[in-house]
């Protein structure tokens, strides 16, 4: 994330681009083409824009994105597989006043970590989920996640996920739509410029959401994971639009403001 | 609901009951729980009472849960508190290994009951290896207490909120059903200031500081190793300081000494002032500290026991630090029922004689071990 500034005229000089402050400096450990780091990004942003770095508190999960912690310059709690809505819990309700948010990968939050986010959800504990689709476990090196689509190749699905074997990809942004606790909750995809903007807004109002106190709140972003998928950045782009999104559908599933 | 009397008065309550307002008075204000027999009046009653004074009760989706928003509570600063029972216990390990590695102040209720699996209900103490070797994953212990009686179990929960604070680490007290239903007389501990300490290192917000980061994750081993190295230093500290136990040697002439905590203690007690009234001369050891061992007193009996006799409701988990802490230097024996089964004094003041028969010449029986 380099500090762009124009220099065509001293005076006028202004920054265009830079680092939010809601980031460090240091720099992002995630593999070549993978949009944690855009993830991450967006997040920032949004923290800066709200103003609310001072008040913020994060919940890292168990997955590639262990480290968040390091690369988010708000107070923040490291949760074991699965807990990072719990441990959200229990932070919340300690500083209700605080902006608490998790971040969590798809075996963290579809997985091992499936009755944390439906209770959280169902509790409509006032918090903000972060949630990284890329159908796949990216940290343990490739293995069949609970969002991985029927049909493809993990180390664990060799021959590609047979649904009859390995069961169904799960849709968690409509299953914790139904629940009353939930106040607002999208799915929005990071694969190109348009769709990234949409995402930065969505995740602008799940905190919004979580200020206003209406309850629970959650962004779903499909993301890539070039390496594990096998496939070029480029190409894996393609593949969150071709073969992602058709079964996990973009938009706003619950939007207690109205808007959905 | 009001807030039972305090000032110093003698008041009739359930264990249970009493541990639940002997922690809010010691300043708790967040519980986090699951319920399970025999201990879901504690949840019950801080459900009624913490919101009185301003705290959370949250009852959570599992176990696992529960533990879980106590690591987030207790990262965040509050003094926090969760209870169970053996099988909700070994559900919450996972949590409390993360507890103790990112060396959180917390408090855990364990009423134990018979094992294994979903075993039963009734008292039990087949959790002591699980509770006093740190139970989840990685080198690390908690502080155990063992209260005996409602008041202990009231004067434990102060004493526990104040050592996870003083050393930044998870405390176990541990009882059973028997104790948490029984009522007796209590003392209630007086109010604590609610405000907990100054807590420079917790999430409460990176306003004029640098981020806080709670965590028990370290990839590089060098590193890893250093923080565990850490922890048992912390660990060495608490086992020179924190030993606690009761002698009971009602005249100072004991030779055997019963060893027994919680509800066996109990019985252990009305065992051994049978046997001296049948001319044994028995004493009884009662650790109040599970971890760390109190190894001291023993070292100090050695000049006068012959023999230890260990009572516990387990088939045999305690016997093993009490030969740790014996060292040889006498006999251990051992008596226990288990699976919910309490023994009758009667027939602990039967293993008793036939020990003392065993021992018949007691000074030539010293540096033989059994049990």
């Amino acid at each position: 994330m380099a500090r762009t500034v124009e220099v065509s005229s001293e005076s006028r000089a202004r920054v265009v681009a830079a680092r939010p402050r809601a980031l460090s400096d240091k720099p992002f450990h995630y593999c070549p083409g993978c949009t944690h780091g855009l993830a991450h990004r967006l997040v920032a942003e949004v923290i800066d824009e709200l103003g609310i770095l001072e008040r913020t508190i994060g919940v890292a999960s168990v997955g590639c994105s262990v480290f968040a912690f390091e690369y988010f310059r708000c107070d923040f709690q490291q949760a074991a597989h699965g807990r990072a809505p719990a441990v959200a819990t229990g932070i919340k309700r300690v500083h209700p006043d605080a902006v608490v948010f998790t971040y969590q990968g798809d075996g963290d939050l579809a997985a091992i970590g499936t009755a944390e986010i439906v209770h959280a959800a169902a509790r409509g504990e006032r918090i903000t989920v972060i949630f990284i689709n890329n159908a796949i476990y990216g940290m343990t090196g490739g293995q069949m996640a609970p969002t991985t689509l029927v049909g493809q190749a993990t180390t664990t699905t060799p021959a590609g996920r047979m649904a009859e074997r390995a069961g169904h990809p799960i849709r968690m942004s409509e299953i914790l739509a139904t629940l009353d606790g939930t106040a607002y909750v999208a799915r929005m995809s990071l694969h190109d410029p348009l769709h990234v903007g949409r995402a930065k807004r969505a995740i602008r109002k799940a905190f919004e959401v979580q200020l206003q106190g209406l309850g629970f709140s959650m962004v779903e972003l499909l993301s890539s994971c070039p390496v594990n998928w096998g496939l070029p950045p480029r190409e894996a782009l393609r593949w969150i639009e071709e073969r992602m999104i058709p079964h996990y559908p973009l938009g706003e599933f619950k939007d207690v403001r109205g808007a959905a | 609901m009001t807030s039972p009397s305090s000032n110093g008065r003698r008041v009739l309550m359930k264990g249970l009951e009493a541990m639940g307002e002997a922690a809010i008075r010691a300043g708790c204000r967040y519980f986090f729980g699951y319920p399970i027999t025999p201990q879901s009046e504690l949840p019950e009653y801080m459900a009624r009472r913490l919101p009185e004074v301003g705290g959370v009760f949250l009852q959570a989706e599992s176990e696992v849960a529960a533990i879980n928003m106590v690591y987030g509570a207790a990262g965040a600063g509050g003094r926090v508190m969760t209870s169970s029972s053996s099988p909700g216990i070994s559900l919450k390990q996972e949590g409390i290994s993360y507890i103790a590695g990112a060396e959180l102040p917390c408090v855990i209720v364990n009423m134990m009951r018979g094992g294994p699996g979903l075993g039963g209900i009734h008292p039990s103490q087949a959790d002591y290896f699980q509770a006093t070797r740190g139970g989840g994953h990685g080198d690390y212990r908690l502080i155990v207490l063992a209260p005996a009686s409602v008041q202990e179990l009231a004067d434990s929960m102060v004493d526990a909120f104040e050592l996870a604070e003083r050393y930044r680490i998870p405390v176990m007290v541990v009882g059973d059903g028997l104790l948490g239903q029984m009522m007796e007389p209590v003392v209630l501990p007086p109010e604590r200031p609610v405000e907990p300490p100054r807590r420079p290192w917790a999430t409460t917000g990176a306003r004029g500081r640098p981020p806080n980061v709670i965590s028990s994750f370290y990839l590089d081993p060098a590193e890893l190793e250093a923080h565990n190295l850490r922890l048992q230093q912390k660990h060495r500290a608490i086992e020179q300081a924190e030993q606690r136990a009761v002698v009971e040697d009602p005249d100072g002439q004991s030779r055997l000494f019963l060893v027994a905590y919680g509800t066996a203690a109990r019985i252990a007690r009305a065992a051994m002032r049978a046997a001296r009234r049948a001319g044994i001369p028995v004493g009884l050891v009662r650790p109040i500290t599970l971890w760390p061992y109190p190894r001291a007193t023993f070292d100090a009996l050695m000049d006068r026991a012959v023999a230890f006799v260990t009572v516990e409701l387990s088939l045999g988990q305690m016997v093993e630090d009490v030969r740790l802490a014996v060292e040889g230097r006498r006999p251990v024996f051992f008596y226990g029922r288990t699976g919910g089964m309490l023994p009758e004094p009667d027939e602990i003041v039967r293993y008793l004689e036939s020990v003392w028969h065993q021992l018949a010449a007691p000074t030539s029986a010293a540096g033989q071990t059994r049990g």
